[in-house]
């Protein structure tokens, strides 16, 4: 994925400010800032949920624009804001998200996934059931229905006990590993940004302030701690 | 348009209504009360003296044509609150959905919950009133064509006017209908208006339904005039509600309220 110059406005404010970067395959992307600071803004733009002021999104080479649906049906997305239909049971949810995406065998895909996601034991439950966690468990299960070869997770983790998003980090890493898989991720815990990015991207105010590898952010801002670090570059301390 | 995604959103909201009773029983609830109350008023202005002929088959007839458009409108803009409420609509619109099949989706699905509703008040008309609605033959398809689409046209509207304004927006989903109700001449022939009213009537799609009911039932025929201009002024009201809703959906991915209304 190429990304050049995006801007987006909202009157007068500039959530994303002439972001440009690069994502590869099987490069898990961190990015984060403060609150505010347009990491909700920039994922939804390479969503093609928002319309960006200006700038380009390239998408496995093609113009994001133009090519809106060979491209999200090759990508996914979850989040703690979203959840899912209430009164359908888990599997009944997937077997509708696995339709949308046209994935086939869909129950073999499911069972796979609900192993993978340690909810097997739910998939007969109702969703407005589960706990938040479970949830979050699910809307991931979504999010891996296609395949996806770029998966977008704004906050995934924040609903989740420090053992199941430790396993989720693990799968993460391990899709990456087996399928090559992108990922571009934000959070607000720097010790998960350290453990599981590949390269990070800070963005304070819309603008990417620095970016580079969590060893490399260290070095060049003398930080123990990718926190340490990240007080440092928020406070302009850098 | 791929058939696929249309079907996953109308499987999606199948289960809805196979697993919530409260839905299941809103899509009875209203026709069968207004049946009861409106059946009875019939059996009682028909027992006065100089009673008006056809009154029974007038108010029956008009009330399950009247819930038929009804619900095609709320087959749109209820389903699309489903997806607010349970915030799912983000979940939808990063998938490779297209705005027009989600509508698609949404008229299939009024299809089937008018034809549920209208199906069992059909039935208890016959058997509680010996109300025959085929009695209007063949100008039904005509008639239940029209109000279908322009409770199409309504709903889009107010689904466009639901993803701009949010919240604010979600009480049209019930009451958008009923403000054509007084110009649709639904229960009273369109003459009894005044003047202004009558003007406005005439292009109300529904009044020319209305009125058509009624010549059909007094007379077992209908002035093509009137199924002439349903048909003609329901094209437009679809086009203009489809060239609102694509112009608000631009402007929702501009002004970033797919994700707010998704809160
Ligand atoms: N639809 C919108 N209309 C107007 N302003 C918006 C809209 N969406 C976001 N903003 C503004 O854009 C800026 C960036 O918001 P965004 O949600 O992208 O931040 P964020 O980095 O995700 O923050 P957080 O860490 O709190 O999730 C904020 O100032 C926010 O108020
Ligand atoms: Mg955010």
């Amino acid at each position: 994925m190429e990304v050049r110059g995006l801007t987006k406005r909202f009157g007068d404010l500039t959530a994303v400010d002439d972001v440009t970067f690069d994502l590869f395959p099987g490069e898990i992307l961190g990015i984060l800032g403060p609150n505010g600071a347009g990491k909700t803004t920039l994922i939804q733009l390479l969503l093609h949920v928002l319309t960006p002021t200006a700038g380009r999104i390239y998408v496995f080479g093609l113009d994001l624009d133009r090519h809106r649906e060979a491209i999200l049906s090759r990508v996914n997305f979850s989040s703690a804001y979203v959840s899912m239909p209430s009164s359908l049971t888990v599997r009944e949810n997937l077997q509708v998200f696995a339709r949308l995406y046209q994935v086939s065998p869909a129950p073999e895909r499911i069972a796979h996934l609900l192993k993978l996601l340690e909810i097997d034991d739910l998939a007969a439950k109702i969703t407005g059931t589960l706990s938040s966690g479970q949830i979050t468990r699910l809307c991931l299960a979504k999010a891996l229905l296609n395949e996806p070869r770029i998966l977008f997770l704004d906050e995934p983790t924040a609903s989740l006990d420090p053992d199941i998003a430790d396993k989720t980090r693990r799968l993460l890493r391990r899709l990456r590993d087996e399928t090559g898989m992108a990922v571009v991720y934000t959070s607000h815990n720097m010790k998960e940004m350290e453990e599981l990015c590949d390269r990070l991207l800070f963005l304070s105010k819309g603008r990417v302030l620095a970016s580079g590898t969590p060893t490399a952010l260290r070095d060049r801002f003398r930080g123990g701690t990718l926190e340490e670090v990240y007080l440092k570059v928020v406070r302009g301390e850098a | 348009m791929a058939l696929s995604r249309i079907v996953a959103l109308l499987q999606r909201h199948l289960y809805l209504y196979k697993r919530s009773l409260a839905r299941l029983m809103e899509i009875f609830y209203w026709p069968l009360l207004d049946l009861l109350v409106w059946g009875y008023v019939t059996v009682y202005l028909a027992q006065m003296p100089g009673a008006l002929p056809f009154v029974a088959a007038f108010l029956l007839g008009a009330m399950i044509l009247w819930d038929i458009l009804y619900r095609s409108q709320q087959g749109i803009s209820i389903s699309l609150l489903e997806e607010i409420w349970s915030r799912n609509l983000l979940n939808l619109f990063v998938s490779p959905l297209r705005p027009g099949e989600f509508l698609a989706a949404m008229m299939a699905l009024s299809i089937f919950k008018l034809s549920t509703a209208a199906a069992v008040t059909v039935t208890l008309a016959w058997l509680i009133y010996s109300f025959d609605f085929f009695m209007m033959g063949l100008y039904l398809v005509p008639f239940v064509v029209n109000l279908v689409v322009l409770g199409w046209a309504i709903g889009i509207v107010t689904a466009a006017l639901i993803l701009r304004y949010g919240q604010k927006a979600e009480v049209l989903a019930w009451g958008l209908t009923f403000l054509f109700q007084p110009v649709s001449a639904v229960f009273y022939p369109v003459s009894v208006l005044p003047g202004w009213l009558q003007e406005i009537a005439r292009y109300i799609p529904a009044a020319h339904v209305f009125e058509g009911m009624r010549e059909v039932i007094a007379h077992g025929r209908v002035a093509e005039e009137h199924l002439l201009w349903a048909f003609a002024l329901n094209g437009a009201y679809v086009a203009g509600s489809l060239i609102y809703f694509y112009h608000v959906f631009r402007s929702v991915r501009e002004r970033g309220l797919l994700l707010r209304v998704g809160e």
